[in-house]
Order: structure tokens, then C-alpha cells, then sequence
């Protein structure tokens, strides 16, 4: 083989083997997310598609409303704690050490990475909150108060 | 039927046809964006939840969409090129994949300056991102394949297959917010319900996008006009160009 | 209008610094395409006048050969 051939040939080769390597660790990656990823109530009755209920130290994501009333908020410290819900009637309380996203607030979704304390509490190192495609201005939204619209698109 | 089209395949009615282009993308693309950007920034009020920090939809979604729209056009224009062997198909794709790649990483990097304070983090491993980030690599890619080859026709073949092959990652990113469980919220204006904004949120938005576009345009005439004169320099056509700028400059 | 004076326009509600870096970095990246795709013309320009006035010379040098 010509070394221009060569070259050419190493470069696509490369190039192919990369990116396929790439889209399968990412597909790994997002399984496995998908995997440790529980709502309150699987993590309580088990996961709905295999019933596969975690294990107290695993490492894991929880997605989940904030209870409304449920923020306890450590004067000194940064130690924050609440409930998480969902619509399967789980409770799952959430202790985290750390500053909170500016989107958290009471009934507002959000995702949280931590080990499992007990059957329903987590240690999480992580929170992130999760919002929904409305965007309105502020006016609009306290007009809408009251109403489920606002609810409409949560799951 | 196709005859018409002929005369347009030569580069040199091309480079001409593009040129007469240029000017009206230019001036939409100014319009739409003072309009959009002072409208946007200025005007539109800040969104319930999320305040001020909300302005950056005006750059990070259209730069999304006209990254996508973009790696559209490239696709078609690969695939006009592997079966009818057309060369100026190839320059097309040559010269719309650094523009994509710029647009994809605007919609990255203000998409990471938007989830800083509103998710929590500047980048999270979910799976609208990391797809958004495999569209930068497969840019990337492309530029990569066409300048390993110095021999141009099989550059433009390599980069036109990749480009193909590449096609397969689009549904992903639309879909990816529908198909996993996803930080990142599902699409607002994109879907076949209404869109989930009101209008005096939702037409700068509409005049971004426009923007994003036309600028695309002007971009892909302007290097598509580049790609065409830097195969074409030994041409006649081309000198005698040259010699009449240059006697211009006398 | 959404904001009272400049310096609550340039505040943001707080949320300034991301909202600036966004358009910041978008606004550099595209300056950024604009000047690559201009020069990247230039350079062209350039090359073909070279070729062109290299020619012009060979065929004066020729001319005056000729003469000779």
C-alpha cells in the first residue's frame, strides 16, 4: 500500500471506530441512568417495569415533585431537607448539603444523585431541578394561579 | 425539466447566482437580528420562574435549530452529491459543516450558561446534551475527514458518506427529550399542540430563528463561493475576473 | 419595556453574568465564522494575483527574449 492510501485508510478508520465507540458509551451511559434512575414510589415498591427495588448504600437518581411544606432549612448551615413525591403516592425524604438551584422551590420537579440511607431516605450530593417547556411572564402566571393549568404537562 | 437547472450546475453561474443572493440574506439577517435581539432583550417581560435568565432562549434555540437545520441541508446536499455526482453538491457540504459546528456550539455553551443557574449545573451527562454533543463531534468529523485528503473529489466523497451516516443522530436530539428521562424539558414551539409561550414572548423568538437563518444563509453563500473559487482559480473565468478587479484598482 | 434603567438592563434580575457570557460567546464565535469565511476569500484573491502577475512577467521576459 501506497503510504497516502495509508494514511487516508488510518484517518477514516479512526474516525469510524471513535465515533461508533463514542455512541455506544453514551447509549451504555444513558441506560445505566436510566437503570438507577427510581421515582419515590419505585423506590419504595420497586421499579414498575422489574421490581427491582434498590439496595440501602446504592448509589442512585431520584426524580420527584418537592412536598409542598416539607423544606427544612438548617439556620447555620447550608443543610437543607424535604420530601419528594409522586403521583404513585411514594415519600421519599431528600437530606442535601449544598447550594440549591435557583428553580427549586416547593411543588417544582427536580433530580437528585445520592446514596440510599434507609428504605426512604437519601444522602444526595447532587440536586438539580427540572423545569417544564411554559415559559409565561409573571402576571400571567399569577392570573393562572389556582388553576391546574400550570400542572397540566407534569408527569 | 431539469434543463433549466443546467446553465446553474456550471460553478461559474452558480458563483454568480450566489452572489446576487448575498445581499438580501445580509440585510435580513441585520433586520431580523436588531429587531429580535432589542425585542428580546428589551422588551419581551421576564418569564415566571425562571426571570431574566430566560433571555438566553433568544440565541440558545435558534442556534439549536439552525444547527439541525443546517446538517439538514448538508445531508441532502451529500446525498445529491454520492448519487449524481455532482461537484458542487460536495462544495455545499464543505462549506456549510464549520458553520453548523459554530451553531452547535453556541447552542452548547449558552445552553451550559443557562443550566448553571436554573438546573444546578453546568452540564449534566442527560440525553438531549450529550446527543447535542455527538452533532459537534460528527461536525467536527467532517471537517477532519475533508482535509485529510488532498485529493478533493475523494475528500467531498468521504465527508458526503460520514455526513449520511451522521443523519442517524437527528431524531435522536428532537426525540431524546420524549424517548429518555431527561433533565431538559420537552419542546415548546416544535409540536403539533400550540406552543407553550405567549406571543409577546414567542415573536422574538420567531424573528431569532429567522435571524439564525438568514444568517446561515449568508454564511453558507459566502464559503460556498469560496469553496467554488478555490477549485476553479486556474479557470478562465476566474482570471479574467481577477485581472478586472485588479484593473478596477488601477 | 421590561427594565427600569441601564443598570437593572445590565443586572438582569441578577442573572447578568450568564445571560452576557451567552450572548458574549455567541457573539465572538460568529465574529469569529465572519472573519475566517472573509479571509479565507482573500487568500484566494491572492493567490490567483500572484499566479497572474508571475504570468505577466514570464510573458514579458518572453516578449523581450524575442526582441533580442
Amino acid at each position: 500500500m501506497n503510504p497516502r492510501r495509508k494514511k487516508r485508510l488510518l484517518i477514516t478508520s479512526a474516525l469510524v471506530v471513535g465515533l461508533s465507540l463514542s455512541v455506544g458509551l453514551v447509549l451504555f451511559a444513558l441506560q445505566q441512568n436510566i437503570d438507577l434512575f427510581y421515582t419515590p414510589s419505585e423506590i419504595i415498591n420497586g421499579k414498575n417495569e422489574t421490581g427491582v427495588k434498590p439496595v440501602i448504600g446504592q448509589r442512585l437518581r431520584i426524580g420527584g415533585m418537592v412536598l409542598n411544606g416539607s423544606v427544612k432549612r438548617d439556620p447555620e448551615s447550608l443543610q437543607v431537607s424535604f420530601d419528594l413525591i409522586d403521583n404513585g403516592g411514594g415519600i421519599v425524604t431528600v437530606y442535601f448539603d449544598g447550594i440549591l438551584p435557583d428553580l427549586f422551590r416547593e411543588g417544582q420537579g427536580i433530580v437528585a444523585q445520592g446514596e440510599l440511607l434507609t428504605a426512604t431516605e437519601i444522602n444526595a450530593f447532587e440536586v438539580l431541578a427540572k423545569h417544564d417547556e411554559e415559559y409565561m411572564p409573571p402576571e400571567v402566571a399569577k392570573a393562572l394561579e389556582g388553576m391546574d393549568h400550570l400542572k397540566k404537562n407534569k408527569k | 425539466m431539469w434543463k433549466w437547472l443546467h446553465p446553474y450546475a456550471k460553478p461559474e453561474k452558480s458563483y454568480q447566482l450566489a452572489g446576487k443572493f448575498l445581499p438580501w440574506f445580509i440585510v435580513l439577517t441585520v433586520v431580523t437580528f436588531v429587531v429580535g435581539l432589542v425585542w428580546g432583550l428589551l422588551f419581551a417581560p421576564a418569564d415566571y420562574q425562571q426571570g431574566d435568565s430566560f433571555r438566553i432562549i433568544y440565541i440558545h434555540v435558534p442556534a439549536a435549530m439552525m444547527a439541525m437545520a443546517a446538517y439538514s441541508t448538508m445531508a441532502i446536499a451529500a446525498f445529491v452529491a454520492l448519487v449524481w455526482q455532482i461537484r458542487l453538491a460536495e462544495m455545499n457540504v464543505a462549506a456549510i459543516a464549520p458553520i453548523g459546528a459554530v451553531f452547535t456550539f453556541i447552542a452548547l455553551v449558552t445552553g451550559a450558561a443557562w443550566g448553571k443557574p436554573m438546573w444546578g449545573a453546568w452540564w449534566v451527562w442527560d440525553a438531549r446534551l450529550t446527543s447535542e454533543l455527538i452533532l459537534l463531534f460528527v461536525y467536527l468529523g467532517i471537517i477532519a475527514l475533508h482535509n485529510a485528503f488532498s485529493d478533493k473529489v475523494l475528500a467531498g466523497r468521504a465527508a458526503s458518506i460520514l455526513t449520511l451516516v451522521g443523519v442517524i443522530n437527528l431524531p435522536i436530539i428532537h426525540y431524546s427529550v420524549v424517548w429518555w428521562n431527561t433533565l431538559h424539558q420537552g419542546a415548546t414551539i416544535m409540536k403539533f399542540d400550540k406552543p407553550s409561550m405567549p406571543p409577546e414572548m414567542l415573536w422574538p423568538l420567531v424573528i431569532m430563528i429567522v435571524g439564525f437563518g438568514a444568517f446561515l444563509g449568508v454564511l453558507t453563500l459566502m464559503r460556498f463561493r469560496n469553496e467554488i473559487l478555490a477549485r476553479e482559480s486556474h479557470r478562465p473565468w476566474v482570471t479574467a475576473m481577477v485581472t478586472e478587479k485588479l484593473a478596477g484598482e488601477k | 419595556m421590561a427594565f427600569d434603567s441601564i443598570s437593572d438592563f445590565f443586572a438582569m434580575g441578577g442573572y447578568g453574568f450568564y445571560v452576557w457570557l451567552s450572548y458574549g460567546l455567541t457573539f465572538f464565535a460568529l465574529a469569529v465564522l465572519i472573519i475566517n469565511t472573509l479571509s479565507k476569500k482573500n487568500k484566494i484573491m491572492k493567490v490567483v494575483e500572484h499566479r497572474l502577475s508571475r504570468e505577466q512577467r514570464i510573458k514579458k521576459a518572453q516578449n523581450r527574449e524575442g526582441t533580442l
